[in-house]
């Protein structure tokens, strides 16, 4: 038990690291907004290795540290919205067990941008930004690759480790 | 574990392309319902509306005047009046914007959701 709290702190601290790199790398995909969502890379894999409702809660105070750190107000309101939505698209489809890793990241790219958009709408109140929709879904699709290719790599190497 | 590919993922890939591209083609058609019309005028009296999204070549007046719609632009080409003021004058595309040709006292006017980058335009 006492060994699970460390682990969640591990992780937890690690996906703050990568939300913190991110914000370093100047990578720019050319579209506004777009980022590579480094951080969920940390969440792919703890889905893989934590017990859901552990995944989830790692998600959230990832979530708000991040935000209280890098962000502000209506930054975490639009992640929460965005993680959230991914990563129950992606504990669905784990369940299904016939997708790859690459797969389950790909949909959780897609819906994490989907979700963002959809808070977007409700505080703008306004359906003009679903000009935005086909770019968003492509952008999620190109992250949610690299970052699916990225976790299955490290699962690979972390197959034998047990939290 | 599943750290292969597997025929699901291409299914999901796929399938996320092709909803994208449709919100994309829904998108454009939209975008043309709301486009910006051209409202002909000869001597006050209105002769005709014509879409800026359709490429078309309009004859106006029996042809002392001719109105060519291209890239959502309108423009008057050709004129038999002899100051040719409304040929030399700019295309339009813009709510508000005008073109006159006052020897034969044609008027083409723009309603689009597009505002004029001016505030006002004296004609």
């Amino acid at each position: 038990m006492k060994s699970r709290v460390a682990y969640f702190g591990v992780f937890t601290a690690l996906a703050l690291i990568f939300s913190y790199v991110e914000t370093l790398i100047p990578i720019n995909f050319g579209i506004p907004g777009v980022k590579l969502g480094l951080a969920n890379l940390i969440i792919v894999v703890a889905l893989y290795k934590l017990p859901l409702q552990e995944v989830y809660l790692l998600s959230i105070v990832r979530i708000l540290l991040s935000g209280f750190i890098f962000g502000n107000y209506f930054s975490i309101l639009y992640s929460l919205a965005g993680g959230l939505l991914s990563l129950s698209v992606m504990a669905l489809l784990k369940r299904r067990n016939s997708f790859s890793v690459m797969g389950i990241s790909v949909a959780g790219g897609v819906f994490h941008n989907v979700g963002q958009m959809t808070v977007a709408m409700l505080v703008v109140e306004t359906f003009s930004v679903a000009y935005y929709f086909p770019v968003l879904m492509i952008a999620g699709l190109v992250t949610g690759l690299l970052i699916g290719v990225l976790s299955n790599e490290m699962l690979k190497r972390l197959k034998n480790i047990r939290f | 574990m599943n750290h292969r590919w597997k025929r699901n993922d291409l299914i999901l890939i796929l399938g996320i392309i092709c909803i994208a591209a449709l919100a994309y083609l829904l998108h454009e058609r939209m975008q043309n319902v709301d486009d910006g019309i051209v409202i002909v005028k000869v001597d006050g009296e209105e002769k005709g509306t014509y879409r800026l999204s359709e490429e078309q070549t309009i004859e106006i007046n029996g042809g002392t005047n001719i109105l060519q719609i291209k890239e959502g632009k309108a423009d008057m080409t050709e004129a038999d009046c002899p100051d040719k003021l409304c040929v030399h004058q700019k295309a339009v595309s813009k709510n508000g914007e005008s073109i006159i040709c006052l020897p034969n006292k044609v008027v083409i006017e723009v309603k689009s959701s597009e505002q004029s980058a001016y505030d006002a335009v004296t004609n």
